[in-house]
C-alpha cells in the first residue's frame, strides 16, 4: 500500500519510544525523555501524540482520533488519515470499538475498558514549569518530592479570583508521588483519569513521555477549605440532553444565537442514535 | 563583685609604624556591691581606658577582671554578652542607636533582650524617661535629633532601667543642669542602697564627692616608662 | 554550657589556585549575631556559601544543632535533608530581594510557598501567617495580594525577610540584606532585624562591608582578609580597639560621619 515503514516511524525508533513508554508505566507519573523526531507535521498539532501512537499501534488496531472531543475537526483527520495511509489500520469513530485512542484536550465520555490505550498530546509536561523556569531546579523538585510550589499557583489563582480558577491542565498528584499536568484536559475530565484503559501522554517539542496503567490513582491538588471541584455545565445538551457531559459552546448563524452542545461528537450521537452505550 | 588584678594594656599602632603605646600596668584594686568607686586623675591617664577594659570593649595584655565570677579579660564573646545583659550596665558619654527608633524603645531595649514583657518594659521605660525630664511629646522620637543633655539622659534612662548588679558610668553628668544632676544622683544613690557596685568616671567634684565612697588614683597604674 | 546551634570547624575552599576561604572556625548560639566583615574579594561571600549549603567546601564541617537529632554535620547530609532544612530551620536573605523572591508570584504567595512546602494545605491559614508577616515587617495588609515588582526597594527586603521567617527557622545567613538602600530604609530595615532577633531568638550570620551595619547589629563579629579570619571577638571591641594590623586600618579608614 504505501513506501513507509508500518506506521511511519523506523524500527528501530519505535523501539526507543516503547521503551521509554515502559519506564513510563513502570514509574507513574515521571516524565521520561525520549528523543523525539521530526515528523511530517508542525509541533503543536499533536507531534507527540503521534509518535507515541506510532509506536503502539499494531496492524490489528482500531484508531479513533479526537480533538476537543471531536472526531471531525481538522487536526483529528489529518492525523488519522495520517495513520490510515502509513500504517492501514482500521479507523472508527466510535470510543467503544477503538483499541488506541488519541486525543487532544479530551477524555471521551464513554467509560474506557480494559485493553483500551488512551494517548494524549501534550505540549508542555512540566507542570511546575511556570514558576520554576530551570529544569535542573524542577527534576530536583520531582526527585526529592518538593511540591509546594504548585501549591502555591493555586494559593495565587484563589487570591486573585476568590477561587481555584485552573480549569484546565489542572495538576493532579499520581499515586501519592509524581506531580503531574495531566495536559490541557478540562478539569471536568481529571476525575476520569483513575480508568480501565492505559494513558500514554507524547509531548513531542519537549521530548517527554509519562504515562499511568490502568487503575492508577490520580488526586487532583487542592487546598483543605477550598477542595477540588470538577464544575459542571449548568446547561443540558441541546442535541442529546445529556446533562452530564462537557459541553462546547457553538455559534449557530451570523445573527450570534448560540447553543451548548455535547463536546464528545460520539457520545452525543450514540445517544441521539438510541445505542446507549453513552448512558444517561 | 569587681575585683581587678594585675591588669596591664598597650596599645600596638599597627599603621602608624608599629608605635606601641603602653597605657596600663599592674592595675589592683576591687569594688565591693553597695559602694560607688570614683576613678580620678588627669586627662589622658587611662581612666576612660580602664573602663572600657573591665567593660570588655578593650582588651587586656595579661591579668584578670573579675565580675562576680566571670574573667572578663579571659571571657569568650558569648559569655560576655551575656555578663552585659544580665549584670553589667553602661552609661557612656555616647549614645549609639539605630535611627529612626523611638526613644521609649530605646530605653525598653535592654529589658526585651533579657525577656520581659512588652507592655512592662516599656511600662519601665515611661517611667525612667518620666524621671529624667524627657517630655512625653519626644518620647516617640528617635533621640538621634537631640540635645547633647537629652541625649546624655537617655543613656542614663537606658543605664538605669534593669537592676544590673555592676554600674560603669563613664561621665554621666558631663551636660546636665543642676536638677537633673539631682535626680541621676539620687539614682545612683538607689543602685547603690540595693547594692549594686559602682564605678564612675565625674569630672563634677562636687558631684564627686557627694557620690563616690572612695577614689582610686589612675595615676598609679600608669607604666613607670611612660 | 549548652550546645551551639552551630559550630563551623575548619572550613576551606579553593577555587582552582585560588582561596576561597581558608580554615575558618566559630560556633554560634541562638539568639547571636555574628557579622562578618571584610573588603571585596575577601572571602566573605564564598564562606557564608560554603555554610549555607550554596556551595561544596574542600574540607571542613558544618555542624548544626537539629530539633531531632542533635548536631548533625549538614554537609553529610542527603540532599534532600538539606534543602528541607534550608526551607524549615534556616533562611537565606540575599543583598538583592529579585533573588530570594519571585517576582511574577503575590506578595502573600512569595510568604506562603515556604509553608506550602512544608505541607500547609489550609488557603485560610496560609493567607493568614501572610497578612500577619506583612504585619511585622511593617507592609500594609492591602498588598498581600500584589506582585513584588510593585513594591519599593525597602519593601522588596522586607517582604523577602518575612518569606524566609514565616516557618520560624532558627538560623539566617544574610549577604548585604542592607546593601544598594537608602540610608533611612536601611535604618528601618536594620531596627526591624534586630526585634526579629530578639523576639525570635535568632542566630544570624550577617555578611556586610559596612562597619556602620556591624556595629549596630552584630554582637560579635568576624573579620576577613584573603580568605582568613584574622580577627574575631565582641563587635565593639574589634571595632574599637582592633588588634590585627588590617583591622586597624579597616576600622581607620571609615569615613566619620
Amino acid at each position: 500500500m504505501s513506501e513507509y515503514n508500518f506506521a511511519y516511524l523506523d524500527e528501530q525508533t519505535k523501539r526507543m519510544i516503547r521503551r521509554a513508554i515502559l519506564k513510563g508505566l513502570a514509574v507513574p507519573g515521571y516524565q521520561v525523555p525520549f528523543a523525539s523526531r521530526e515528523m511530517p507535521m508542525p509541533y503543536g498539532w499533536g507531534t507527540g501524540g503521534v509518535q507515541v501512537s506510532a509506536a503502539t499501534l499494531t496492524p490489528e488496531d482500531t484508531l479513533k482520533v479526537i480533538d476537543q472531543g471531536a472526531d471531525d475537526t481538522t487536526n483529528a483527520i489529518s492525523i488519522r488519515r495520517f495513520f490510515q495511509k502509513t500504517a492501514d489500520v482500521e479507523v472508527t469513530e466510535r470510543t467503544t470499538e477503538a483499541s488506541v485512542i488519541q486525543t487532544r484536550h479530551r477524555i471521551p465520555e464513554t467509560e474506557l475498558k480494559e485493553g483500551q490505550i488512551l494517548v494524549y498530546q501534550v505540549p508542555i509536561p512540566e507542570p511546575l514549569r511556570f514558576l520554576e523556569p530551570s529544569e535542573v531546579e524542577t527534576r530536583k523538585m520531582h526527585a526529592l518530592e518538593e511540591y509546594g510550589l504548585m501549591h502555591v499557583k493555586l494559593y495565587e489563582d484563589i487570591s486573585i479570583h476568590g477561587a481555584i480558577a485552573t480549569s484546565y491542565a489542572y495538576p493532579v498528584k499520581v499515586e501519592g508521588r509524581y506531580l503531574m499536568d495531566p495536559s490541557p484536559i478540562p478539569k471536568f475530565d481529571n476525575p476520569k483519569m483513575e480508568m480501565a484503559a492505559i494513558q500514554l501522554f507524547g509531548a513531542g517539542r519537549e521530548q517527554r513521555i509519562y504515562a499511568l496503567p490502568p487503575y492508577t490513582r490520580v488526586v487532583s491538588l487542592d487546598f483543605e477549605d477550598h477542595p477540588f471541584d470538577p464544575g459542571r455545565a449548568d446547561h443540558a445538551c441541546e442535541l442529546c440532553g445529556a446533562e452530564n457531559s462537557y459541553l462546547d459552546e457553538v455559534i449557530v448563524n451570523d445573527r450570534g444565537e448560540r447553543m451548548f452542545v455535547c463536546s464528545d461528537t460520539d457520545f452525543c450521537e450514540s445517544r441521539l442514535n438510541g445505542n446507549g452505550e453513552g448512558g444517561a | 563583685m569587681i575585683r581587678v588584678s594585675n591588669l596591664s594594656k598597650r596599645f600596638v599602632l599597627h599603621n602608624q609604624s608599629n608605635a606601641v603605646i603602653p597605657v596600663l600596668a599592674d592595675a589592683n584594686f576591687n569594688v565591693f556591691p553597695g559602694e560607688c568607686v570614683g576613678l580620678a586623675g588627669p586627662s589622658g591617664s587611662g581612666k576612660s581606658t580602664l573602663m572600657r577594659m573591665i567593660y570588655g570593649n578593650y582588651l587586656a595584655q595579661s591579668g584578670e577582671i573579675l565580675i562576680g565570677n566571670v574573667n572578663v579579660a579571659a571571657a569568650t564573646a558569648r559569655e560576655i554578652i551575656l555578663l552585659r545583659r544580665e549584670t553589667l550596665g553602661y552609661v557612656s558619654q555616647f549614645l549609639r542607636v539605630v535611627p529612626r527608633v523611638p526613644v521609649r524603645d530605646v530605653v525598653a531595649e535592654p529589658l526585651l533582650t533579657l525577656g520581659a514583657l512588652r507592655d512592662e518594659a516599656f511600662e519601665r521605660a515611661e517611667a525612667m524617661l518620666e524621671l529624667l525630664n524627657i517630655p512625653e511629646h519626644l518620647r516617640h522620637l528617635s533621640p538621634t535629633t537631640f540635645s547633647g543633655g537629652e541625649r546624655q539622659r537617655v543613656n542614663i534612662a537606658r543605664g538605669f532601667v534593669h537592676d544590673y548588679p555592676a554600674l560603669l558610668l563613664d561621665e554621666p553628668t558631663a551636660s546636665l543642669d543642676a536638677a537633673n544632676r539631682d535626680i541621676v544622683l539620687d539614682l545612683i544613690e538607689g543602685a547603690k542602697s540595693r547594692g549594686a557596685a559602682i564605678i564612675g568616671i565625674f569630672h563634677d567634684n562636687d558631684f564627686r564627692r557627694q557620690i563616690c565612697d572612695r577614689e582610686i588614683d589612675v595615676t598609679q597604674f600608669m607604666p613607670k616608662a611612660a | 554550657m549548652t550546645l551551639p546551634l552551630l559550630d563551623v570547624l575548619g572550613i576551606a575552599k579553593k577555587y582552582g589556585g585560588r582561596t576561597g576561604c581558608s580554615d575558618v572556625s566559630f560556633a554560634l548560639w541562638p539568639g547571636e549575631v555574628m557579622g562578618v566583615v571584610g573588603e571585596s574579594g575577601s572571602g566573605k561571600s564564598t564562606l557564608l556559601n560554603c555554610l549555607s549549603g550554596n556551595l561544596v567546601p574542600d574540607t571542613g564541617e558544618v555542624l548544626f544543632n537539629t530539633r531531632c537529632e542533635g548536631m548533625r554535620d549538614t554537609l553529610k547530609m542527603s540532599e534532600s535533608e538539606r534543602r528541607r532544612l534550608s526551607r524549615t530551620d534556616w533562611a537565606f536573605v540575599h543583598q538583592n530581594p529579585r533573588d530570594g523572591l519571585r517576582m511574577n508570584v503575590s506578595a502573600g504567595g512569595n510568604i506562603g510557598e515556604r509553608l506550602m512546602g512544608v505541607g500547609e494545605r489550609h488557603y485560610g491559614n496560609i493567607r493568614r501567617q501572610a497578612m500577619d508577616w506583612l504585619g511585622r515587617v511593617e507592609i500594609p495588609e492591602n498588598r498581600v495580594d500584589d506582585r513584588p515588582a510593585t513594591f519599593s526597594g525597602g519593601m522588596r527586603q522586607r517582604l523577602q525577610i518575612a518569606r524566609n521567617l514565616v516557618t520560624g527557622p532558627r538560623l539566617i545567613f544574610m549577604d548585604e540584606p542592607t546593601g544598594g538602600l537608602d540610608a533611612s530604609v536601611q535604618a528601618r530595615l536594620l531596627d526591624l532585624l534586630r526585634s526579629l532577633v530578639r523576639e525570635m531568638e535568632l542566630a544570624v550570620v550577617i555578611v556586610t562591608h559596612d562597619l556602620a551595619v556591624a556595629r549596630l547589629l552584630a554582637d560579635r563579629m568576624m573579620v576577613m582578609k584573603d580568605g582568613c579570619a584574622i580577627e574575631s571577638g565582641l563587635t565593639d571591641q574589634v571595632l574599637d580597639d582592633p588588634q590585627h594590623a588590617y583591622t586597624q586600618l579597616l576600622v581607620g579608614s571609615v569615613l566619620q560621619v
